[in-house]
């Protein structure tokens, strides 16, 4: 049984869903149906019981049920370690989305506290050869789910990073204005960079010695220029100053956590990620996803939430058995999609099952 | 609105509706609130509004609002013991005045530096900042801004621009009076734990 599950799931003219309540028992959960049915609807409705922008990064009002454009809702009931939480996120049209846990408005920190969430949709199948921005984003939601305290250091940043691009392109040449927006940067920056490490080193303990049919991947954050990678705070604030001129050159700030990439290796092979297979490179990110379950299992005594869309793609029968077997091994609470519920066969009475049809637009579930 | 509202009244309550914390239904129930006191309230209300719309004006020192060119703080000679308490608007002033402990002088910025607003310093009355600090002889910048990205922007821009001209300080930040740790957020106990001091 997962320490960290959601017992129920209702959603509220969400996407194709007009209004859907799932009932869950904790188990792994198979959500089938034909193309378009509305089945990655629901894995993105569990995405946003977390902090950011969800599985699609979709803008709220993108979300709500159209014509209507009423604005949308997703509520759960979660068991975690035993103690169960009312969890709600809803958007009134043009409005930010609102966190409610237990009927008291909230954080979505406070949400990330509570609930840690990973996902792998088809759109990462070209993660390791697509730009940095994708790779940055998947480090990212795995260091969330350790730190949850790395998204308000990420948004600090971001903010202050935003202040200091505008500073560049409009040429304001105030040093006591840049000393003071890149301190704000640099102390989020370090803050951001010092977690990412801490993350990574934990990704490769439980990747090391684990009994796993997936292929250990070997990780490491490169900066965009060799040699000029700063870490702690002294060293951002030095690289920022002297990087000024060169900066306000370019329009935008060139160095800095937001810059680095995180490359992979297949470790048993010696060959980098992106030189790997299609099937290769999606067992590389599973073994991270589950890298990442095992860590948070026995760090923090539950699981993520594993959101896995069309996850039989590119995986022969032996991996999927074998994908199944060590998701039902970690007690993690898995939504899987897929168009057949003839490709989860090997989970047996293991996982629920769910079936999404569509027509005329809207979704149902029988 | 509605047409059983006379004109008159209905542009009252539009007018209401736009002040901070009222919308539409409570402007309504204030506005019928003040009819039913027209000699107590509404009437001393409505010359009080007119009297002040009249003479409101910004202090020339401070940035405080008052009646006069120079703001009651600003005039008061007792208050220039050479301390200057930088705050962002006049409602943060407001709010330190309650308190009743500081008793030097203040300085409105009237927001904070923001890029992306187009906010800069000389938007914010920072060059007369530093002006005060010379002619009146300042001892200590007391930086008494929000523990916001933009607040700590700002109090960082100011202390880098006064530098060694005098002492500045900043408002400690940690546990509130009266406050529990239980329902305080991480970053607020870790920043009172950092400054934590001896007993």
């Amino acid at each position: 049984m997962a320490g960290l599950s959601l017992r129920s799931l209702t959603v509220s003219h969400f996407r194709s869903h007009k209004a859907a309540c799932l009932e869950l028992d904790g188990r792994p959960v198979v959500i089938y149906g034909a193309n378009g049915a509305g089945k990655t609807n629901l894995l993105e409705a569990v995405s946003l019981l977390s902090p950011g922008r969800g599985m699609r990064r979709a803008a709220s009002d993108d979300i709500a049920r159209r014509p209507e454009r009423l604005g949308w809702k997703v509520s759960a009931v979660l068991d975690r370690l035993g103690q169960q939480y009312e969890i709600e996120t809803r958007a009134a049209p043009g409005a930010a989305r609102q966190v409610r846990i237990d009927g008291k408005a909230a954080t979505q920190s406070a949400l990330g506290r509570l609930v840690q969430v990973v996902w792998l949709i088809p759109a990462m199948d070209r993660l390791w050869i697509e730009g940095a921005e994708g790779r940055r984003r998947f480090l990212d939601r795995l260091v969330l789910s350790f730190e949850p305290g790395h998204g308000d250091a990420a948004l600090s940043y971001e903010k202050s990073m935003r202040e200091r691009n505008r500073m560049l392109k409009d040429q304001v040449r105030d040093p006591h204005w840049y000393n003071a927006v890149e301190d704000q940067m640099a102390r989020a920056g370090a803050l951001m960079i010092a977690s990412r490490a801490r993350v990574l080193e934990r990704l490769r303990l439980a990747q090391q010695g684990a009994q796993t049919a997936f292929p250990a991947a070997g990780l490491c954050i490169e900066a965009p220029e060799e040699g000029n990678d700063p870490q702690g705070v002294d060293e951002l604030r030095s690289a920022w100053m002297e990087g000024r001129s060169r900066d306000l050159a370019a329009g935008r700030t060139l160095v800095g956590p937001h810059r680095i990439d995180l490359a992979a290796t297949y470790e048993a092979k010696g060959v980098e990620a992106r030189h790997c297979s299609t099937g290769e490179q999606k067992a590389l990110l599973i073994s991270l996803i589950l890298a990442n379950g095992r860590a948070l299992a026995q760090d923090r005594g539950t699981p993520p939430v594993l959101l896995l869309d069309e996850v039989a793609a590119h995986l022969d029968a032996e991996r999927r058995t074998a994908l199944y077997d060590e998701i039902c091994a970690l007690g993690a609470q898995a939504f899987m999609t897929g168009t057949e519920d003839s490709l989860f066969a090997a989970l047996g009475p293991r996982a629920g099952r769910i079936h999404v049809s569509e027509n005329g637009g809207l979704s149902s579930l029988g | 609105m509605s047409t059983q509202v006379s004109p008159d009244i209905d542009a009252l309550i539009t007018l209401m509706a736009k002040l901070p914390g009222l919308g539409p239904r409570s402007a309504r129930r204030a506005v019928l609130h003040l009819i039913s006191k027209r000699t107590h309230l509404m009437a001393p209300l409505a010359q009080s509004m007119s009297e002040v719309a009249a003479t409101v004006r910004e202090c020339l020192m401070c940035g405080n609002i008052g009646t006069g060119e120079i703001c009651d703080i600003c005039s008061d000679d007792r208050r220039a013991n050479g301390e200057i308490c930088i705050v962002e608007n006049v409602s943060d002033l407001w709010a330190m005045e309650r308190a009743m402990v500081f008793r030097g002088r203040y300085h409105v910025l009237g927001g904070t530096l923001s890029a992306l607003d187009d906010i800069g310093p000389e938007q914010l009355r920072i060059p007369k900042l530093l002006d005060r600090i010379t002619t009146e002889s300042i001892t200590e910048v007391i930086l008494a801004l929000n523990a916001t990205i933009d607040g700590q922007t700002t109090a960082h821009y100011i202390a880098d621009e006064v530098g060694e001209r005098c002492m500045i300080s900043s408002l400690a930040q940690g546990v509130p009076i009266g406050g529990e740790l239980d329902y305080l957020d991480d970053g607020t106990i870790t920043a009172a734990l950092n400054a934590r001091k001896r007993i």
